[in-house]
């Protein structure tokens, strides 16, 4: 490699534009074979990598004498002596377009977290059918997940058309079957793709033995794919604490990540929970202040004004879209033995913040044959539910779906320290936690009467008037709310209202307690709880 | 404005180290001198400005390590300020155990992995950063961004916590210890164009000079002082070499080169078609090697 080299060769120009993704589907179906041969047939894999191969190929391979492409991503020796994919392999390689992060994830039930973990940061999946069998309960599981964590844009792979004769009728079903199995997940875009991983038709080359097929190849798919990447700098300002740096008595800066907008020195944030206000004095970095910093910098920023501000708290612009929560509902994964059950006690892990979270409904788990909701009374490993958190403290969290930043946690077993659940934050739904959510509140009138003024707040409060607000719209019960406000708010009323509501109108009632809860804390007292 | 891929990389690996200064007690920065170190050191000394690191660097001194190396480390830690561990392990030592007659399996176990326990151990580190990258190897491929060792400092690969986002799970029970990886997204590539860009100082090994080398079995070996004896028949030659990754000078592998430049070092890289492990006898000594060193406590 001496001497002809350097003068004459440029750099290649890096790539500007990322994408991450990644393959899932069910066991066996190709997907570690088929990044092996995208790997390879972009010239990705260096020579002593590719003699490794060979001689593992020997070895372990399931292909005789030919080249095992999986074996490039089966890392670890009990993968490769099982011929299974374990854990998520990340690989990184380029093309003359695009720079790639792949995640080749587990189709084994048993791994599904760590299929989990794959998805989570992808911006496209590629979900594998082997042609030969169809959709599989696998197929749906993963494609519901992959729904959940927010991917939009999927690429069928229909592999192993080396072994139905690129059949046109077989891939056109398995197409139509696939469409209509997630026509209800909401995704974006789906290009479907006839394939053989092993033989490497329509990857990068076209395959000869599908004429029929006038799809692009998978690498021209990838290429050119718009996955929208969500420009997370149109949104406004919000970054969570991660760290205070005091390194002496003159300088207090917050670090941390910034998770959408842009900041600007002099712009003035809120920091969440609370309504603590002040200015940005400076956005410190090493390599100079600077005037301003988007979403996904990691910067230091300080503040104008000496407030108390700590790891979880979340400095926001004032327009921002967040709400300090202490109840939940989520759609959960549950990823460990021990199954999740109603009452129990996990910690939740969610931006920098953590607490106490329990488990206050499982409202119902998803059936994987056809997405139904089905009555649950626990998540055991794998399953998927909709499920009602109980925090001792307010998290800040994203009022939109589907933000990968503050619309996202992690369940820790407090006994195990097991990373047991992953949940996606679902605020739209907050009706549906309703009337279950009460169920665990005493019968007794007076406790009621209490949590009741609790709840409705003292009359010319922002939490009364949000109370007011959120059950007159909501409910069109303003005539209900006018006794039962009215009678909290006096005293020889109190008691008759709340007992002819406590009669007649509990489920009414309890119904407006679960849409009070579910208001901002910042203006509800936070002692407040069912 | 969406952030470039060395942005990206560079505001994740930032985000690592604040993670584990917020929720580990006694962390500390394996550092190892060559280049993977140099940007591990150059993001720490970033992600906590104007403060310095609130870590030590350990490094674990084999006794094999090119002169170079160490001349170079003992500068950049008086230079940047920093507290700076140097273990060996002196059983090791007293046993005579050496890369040339001990075998580099051997070697590496007593002199690197053992070592490396017993410093943890000595100092109770709960949390130590490595400059490991998913690309240099299959088996690190797969291995988290906290990867939770046990008390006796062992990875088991089949059961490791899923990171779904960026959501870190740091907790562990007393005696447990955390190997981190800030920079396990990085490819060799763009840990030379972060180099570039931030003007990173890196030991001059990287750049081609000539160097006493003797060839053996199919590497090029430096004779970095007279502890490495000549077999029948080998010569000491000069000539134009460098080395794509630094360890002990005995195990590790020179390629030819005329790259005295940054930009030719990458245009060397760019063109290459071997991986820059190559070189390293260590990988080599039976399948499966890296990740069986990894269960042993190995970063
Ligand atoms: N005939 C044929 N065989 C294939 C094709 N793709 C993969 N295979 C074979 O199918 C088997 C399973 O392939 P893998 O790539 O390991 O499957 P996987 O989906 O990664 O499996 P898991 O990760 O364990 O879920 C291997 O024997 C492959 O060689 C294909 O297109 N045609
Ligand atoms: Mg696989």
């Amino acid at each position: 490699m001496s001497g002809d080299l350097p003068a004459a060769v440029a750099p290649t120009p890096r790539a500007e534009t990322l994408l991450r993704f990644f393959t899932c589907g069910s066991v066996d179906d190709g997907k570690s074979t088929l990044i092996g041969r995208l790997l390879y047939d972009t010239n990705s894999v260096f020579e002593d990598q590719l003699e490794a191969l060979e001689r593992d190929s020997k070895k372990f391979g399931t292909q005789g004498d030919s080249l095992d492409f999986a074996l490039l991503l089966d890392g670890l020796s009990a993968e490769r002596e099982q011929g299974i994919t374990i854990d998520v392999a990340y690989r990184y390689f380029s093309s003359k377009t695009r720079a790639f992060i792949v995640a080749d994830t587990p189709g084994h039930e048993q791994y599904t977290r760590n299929m989990a973990t794959g998805a989570s940061t992808a911006e496209l999946a590629i979900i594998l059918i082997d042609a030969r069998k169809g959709i599989l309960p696998q197929t749906r599981r993963h494609s519901y997940i992959v729904s959940m964590l927010g991917v939009r844009h999927i690429v069928l792979a229909v592999n192993k058309m080396d072994l139905v004769d690129f059949s046109r009728a077989t891939y056109d079903k398995i197409v139509a079957d696939y469409r209509e199995t997630v026509a209800g997940l909401g995704f974006s875009s789906i290009v479907c793709i006839p394939m053989s991983a092993r033989d490497g038709d329509n990857i990068t080359a076209r395959s000869t033995r599908a004429p029929w097929y006038a799809g692009p190849t998978l690498l021209e798919h990838l290429d050119t794919v718009d996955p929208s990447f969500a420009d997370r700098s149109d949104a406004a300002f919000a970054m969570p604490v991660q760290w205070v740096n005091r390194p002496n008595l003159d300088f207090r800066g917050y670090a941390g990540t910034i998770a959408s907008g842009v900041l600007r020195t002099g712009d003035e944030i809120v920091v969440l929970p609370g309504a603590r206000r002040s200015t940005v004095a400076r956005i410190v970095t090493a390599d100079g202040d600077l005037a301003e910093a988007w979403a996904g910098q990691a910067v230091t920023i300080t503040l104008a004004d000496e407030i108390d501000i700590s790891r979880g708290d979340v400095l926001s612009a004032p327009t921002h879209r967040l709400t300090p929560r202490r109840s939940l509902l989520a759609r959960v994964l549950w990823m460990i033995d021990e199954p999740l059950t109603q009452g129990r006690d996990y910690i939740i892990q969610q931006a920098t913040a953590n607490a106490n979270a329990r488990v206050a409904n499982l409202h119902h788990a998803i059936d994987i044959e056809n997405f139904n909701e089905k009555p649950a009374d626990a998540l055991s490993m794998n399953q998927i539910g909709l499920v009602s958190l109980a925090c001792d403290k307010a998290l800040v969290v994203a009022r939109e779906r589907g933000d990968r930043e503050l619309g996202v946690f992690i369940l820790i077993d407090r006994l195990t320290n097991q990373t047991a659940g992953l949940g996606v934050i679902d605020l739209d739904a907050a009706t549906g936690e309703a009337t279950n959510d009460i169920a665990a509140a005493p019968p007794i009138a007076a406790t009621f009467a209490d949590k009741l003024r609790a709840h409705v707040g003292e009359s010319g409060t922002p939490r009364r008037a949000a109370f007011a607000r959120e059950s007159a719209s909501a409910m069109g019960l303003a005539a209900l709310l006018g006794v039962v406000a009215g009678g909290v708010s006096g005293n020889v009323a109190a008691g008759i209202a709340v007992t002819i509501v406590d009669l007649i109108a509990r489920p009414t009632l309890r119904l407006l307690i679960a849409r009070a809860d579910a208001l901002p804390d910042d203006i509800i007292d936070p002692g407040a709880g069912i | 404005m969406a952030l470039s891929h060395l942005e990206s990389l560079e505001a994740e690996s930032i985000q690592i180290f604040r993670e584990v200064a917020a929720t580990c007690e006694k962390p500390v920065l394996l550092y190892s001198i060559g280049k993977d170190s140099a940007v591990l050191l150059h993001l720490a000394m970033k992600a906590f400005y104007p403060a310095k690191p609130p870590f030590p660097l350990l490094h674990v001194d084999t006794t094999w390590k090119f002169r170079e190396m160490i001349e170079f480390r003992d500068k950049l830690a008086r230079d940047l300020g920093l507290d700076l561990i140097v273990h060996i392990n002196e059983e090791g030592v007293k046993a005579g155990i050496n890369p040339i007659d001990s075998g580099s399996r051997l070697h590496t176990d007593v002199m690197k992995t053992q070592g490396l326990k017993q410093a943890l151990d000595k100092y109770g580190f709960d949390a130590a950063f490595g400059g490991a990258r998913r690309d240099e190897e299959k088996s690190r491929a797969k291995e988290r961004v906290f990867s939770l060792r046990s008390a006796e400092h062992r990875w088991d690969p089949k059961n490791q916590r899923p990171e779904p986002w960026r959501q870190y799970n740091t907790r562990k029970r007393p005696g447990e210890s955390f190997r981190v990886f800030p920079l396990s997204n990085w490819t060799e590539a763009d840990v030379w164009d972060y180099i570039v860009r931030e003007n990173i100082p890196v030991v001059p090994l990287y750049f081609a000079a000539s160097r006493p080398v003797v060839e053996r079995d199919g590497a090029l070996i430096m004779r970095d002082d007279d502890r490495l004896p000549l077999r029948p028949g080998e010569t000491v030659q000069h000539r134009m070499v460098r080395f794509r990754t630094l360890g002990c000078y005995p195990l590790t592998g020179a390629v030819e080169s005329e790259a005295t430049t940054l930009a030719q070092i990458i245009a060397e890289m760019r063109a290459s078609r071997a991986s820059e492990r190559q070189g390293r006898v260590i990988d080599h000594d039976g399948s499966g090697s890296m990740e069986a060193k990894k269960q042993e406590g190995y970063f």
